[in-house]
């Protein structure tokens, strides 16, 4: 199954006049996911920017449900309310199944979250979780996350005279939660709507937990135009820096195929967040990047089988 | 029925048609999440328990359950308790009526697996409605009892039914209960108003900044003050149905007491042997329990030892820093909002699990009568059954 344009739903669950800002993917991996609900839907989302720019009392965005309880434990919350309706259906006081959607960013997933949401796919809960990463703790003022690319400047990574941005590399966090056993687990770039709008309802589908890790490019924190948002997602992906695949019962699936990759340079000279990877005394620094981006494409194509072992 | 604490406790909620229970082991709650989880396994109940990885997500899991319109219980203690704090405010807040069994044990470091009051004493102000038990039979009444008055359309906030870890988590007791349909009479279950209702979307847990922050918490706190009589009208529906009549606090022989001891929990049911004794001696003293410690009844208190000469207040927690225990800085405000001016002493006591003995507590009241007698006490705080 892939998305129709022309048979997409006009309706807009998540309303306009919201305060993100221009060019903020997290509103685009918002809004498109919700055009893929199948029925009654519940949001739950972890604190975060696309919490605070929606929900400002007495306005709100959601034209669904929504709960926002606090920053690491969605995924915790997730599991309350699904577990509830079960059993309040099992004695006969609640009818209409319900699909719980969980928004989080990468700070509320890849560091702080990860606890609750490791609990709660081993155990199995029924909700799709979409972690919208941006690469950082946008909503605070870019601060690094554990899903803050090696070499990246952040307000607590900053590039220095000595240290280079953050020394560390970016978690693995597809085969995080696939290494739980669940049956979907997805990664997606906002630039590539139709594949990520597909897996939204591949992942809603699934009977069980399933996760889907989307690139949503935050254009304050990576010092790009707001105009170059989705341009930037698609960078991420051509240069192989963002690969995006599916891992279906364990079976890794390469989505995007690149056939034409282009260099990392392409995308680290497009954003402010790498340039100072461009002076002499970080001289080394892309090249070392560049090397991991191939070694894990390499390493990628080999668990989708599209090279022999 | 032969039960301990924790098990009357786990009893009582599955008499209670609970939709979910979330919780983690923790000594020495764990008894009553062992017994539910049986309860689940043997289909008695039809519960969903969610044996979740923290205590953390225990109380996540139980906001995200209640909002939607189910009935919640969870169970913890100490460094349990202690982990769940930040959400225990939000739980409050989003006004969720979670009913939570705490066996009160110390807090780390150092490290203690035993009873004291010091997990509750420090989640004091979260908002919750906290109740102290005596011995198992007053949990799995008060546990009854909670669901009546957390989920009563007035009040709609958390209820924590208390009772000391070891002496009466683990302490078998002989507990009369109700039959199932007694119990169903009691407390139906919960009719479902789903705040979560795909056909009424609403937000949840919105932002909100200084111009409309201040109003929920005012109202948070009108609700706070609607409990007293809530829990007035759900212990006389209780009693009723029970014969086991509650209330707010209890009284025993106090009312020409010059010497009263103030305190919570099972000491309860140790002091009231040693006014007995002492009584029999004509020494006039009395015993004020608090079975509702949040909201604080102050006036009730306050009237309670209006004829006293002088009070003897027992913290089973420190507050360190502060001028006295945190029942105590309670039982001061109260006074000082009275007439009444008895003389207030405080005794720390029991941390870590340590006995308090008939033999101290008759001193506290020897030390009290001198003090009644003297009409100055000797010592503002004093330490009992610690080495110095």
């Amino acid at each position: 199954m892939m998305v129709v344009l022309k048979e997409l739903t006009t309706e807009e669950l998540l309303a306009p006049g919201h305060r993100l800002c221009g060019g903020c993917g997290a509103s685009v991996a918002a809004r498109l996911a919700l055009k893929m609900t199948r029925g009654p839907t519940i949001v739950v989302q972890a604190t975060g920017c696309l919490e605070v720019a929606t929900t400002i009392y007495p306005y709100t965005a959601w034209r669904v449900p929504y709960a926002h309880i606090a920053f690491e434990n969605a995924a915790a919350v997730a599991s309350g309310i699904e577990a509830a309706f079960k059993a309040m259906e099992q004695r006969g006081a609640w009818k209409d199944h319900v699909d719980v959607i969980v928004l989080a960013g990468d700070g509320g997933t890849f560091d702080i979250g990860i606890q609750a949401l490791s609990g709660a796919l081993e155990r199995g809960h029924d909700f799709v979780y979409i972690c919208y990463d941006n690469e950082a703790y946008m909503n605070t003022g870019i601060q690094r996350s554990g899903a803050t690319p090696h070499g990246a400047s952040t307000t607590t990574s900053p590039a220095g005279s000595k240290i280079p941005g953050k020394p560390e590399w970016k978690k693995d966090f597809a085969a995080i939660c696939a290494a739980h056993g669940i049956d979907y687990v997805a990664t997606a770039s906002v630039a590539y709507w139709n594949d990520y709008m597909t897996k939204v309802r591949k992942a809603i589908e699934v009977d069980g937990p399933a996760v889907i890790h989307v690139l949503s490019p935050c254009p304050r924190g990576w010092r790009c135009d707001t105009s170059e948002s989705i341009k930037m997602a698609r960078l991420a992906v051509q240069t192989k820096f963002f690969p995006v695949y599916e891992i279906e019962h364990g079976k890794y699936k390469l989505s995007v195929k690149v056939p034409k990759p282009l260099p990392v340079e392409e995308l680290m000279k497009s954003q402010g967040r790498f340039s100072h990877l461009f002076k002499p005394e970080h001289k080394g620094e892309i090249e070392k990047i560049q090397r991991s981006v191939d070694e894990n494409w390499n390493r990628l194509l080999k668990l989708c089988g599209e090279v022999q072992s | 029925m032969g039960f301990n604490g924790d098990e009357a406790l786990a009893y009582a909620a599955k008499q209670s048609t609970v939709d979910v229970v979330s919780a983690y082991p923790i000594t020495p709650q764990t008894i009553m999440v062992e017994l539910f989880s049986e309860y689940v396994a043997n289909g008695e109940v039809h519960t969903n328990f969610v044996c979740v990885e923290s205590e953390h997500s225990a109380m996540s899991a139980c906001v995200g359950a209640s909002l939607t319109g189910a009935r919640v219980l969870t169970a913890t203690a100490s460094q349990g308790l202690a982990l769940m704090h930040e959400m225990m405010y939000i739980a409050s807040g989003l006004r969720c009526p979670i009913v939570m069994g705490v066996a009160n044990r110390a807090l780390s470091a150092p490290i203690n697996i035993h009873g004291d009051q010091s997990d509750m004493m420090g989640s004091r102000d979260c908002g919750w409605i906290q109740i102290y038990c005596e011995n198992a039979q007053e949990s799995y009444d008060w546990t009854l009892q909670s669901f009546k008055i957390a989920e009563d359309p007035n009040v709609l906030l958390p209820v924590t039914v208390n009772l000391d870890g070891f002496i009466l988590s683990h302490a078998m007791e002989g507990v009369e209960v109700l039959t199932d349909e007694e119990a169903k009479r009691l407390l139906p279950p919960r009719k479902v108003d789903c705040r979560l209702d795909p056909k009424k979307p609403a937000t949840i847990g919105a932002l909100c900044l200084p111009d409309y922050y201040f109003e929920f918490k005012k109202q948070q706190d009108e609700a706070m003050k609607k409990v007293p009589a809530a829990l007035v009208k759900a212990v006389e529906e209780y009693a009723r149905l029970s014969g086991r009549r509650y209330g707010i606090l209890d009284t025993f022989e106090t009312e020409d007491a010059d010497v009263t001891i103030v305190c919570l929990g099972s000491t309860a049911g140790t002091v009231r042997s040693v006014v007995k004794e002492l009584r029999e001696r004509g020494k006039k003293v009395g015993l004020v329990k608090l079975w509702l410690y949040r909201p604080f009844p102050t006036k009730e208190v306050a009237d309670a030892i209006a004829e006293s000469k002088v009070v003897v207040v027992f913290d089973r927690a420190l507050s360190f820093g502060a001028p006295y225990g945190a029942l105590c800085q309670d039982v001061v405000s109260a006074v000082y909002a009275s007439k009444a001016k008895p003389l207030i002493t405080n005794v720390i006591y029991g941390l870590g699990g340590r006995d308090i003995t008939p033999a101290e507590i008759a001193s506290a009241y020897e030390d009290g009568l001198r003090a009644a007698k003297a009409g100055v006490v000797e010592e503002r705080v004093k330490f009992v059954g610690v080495r110095e």
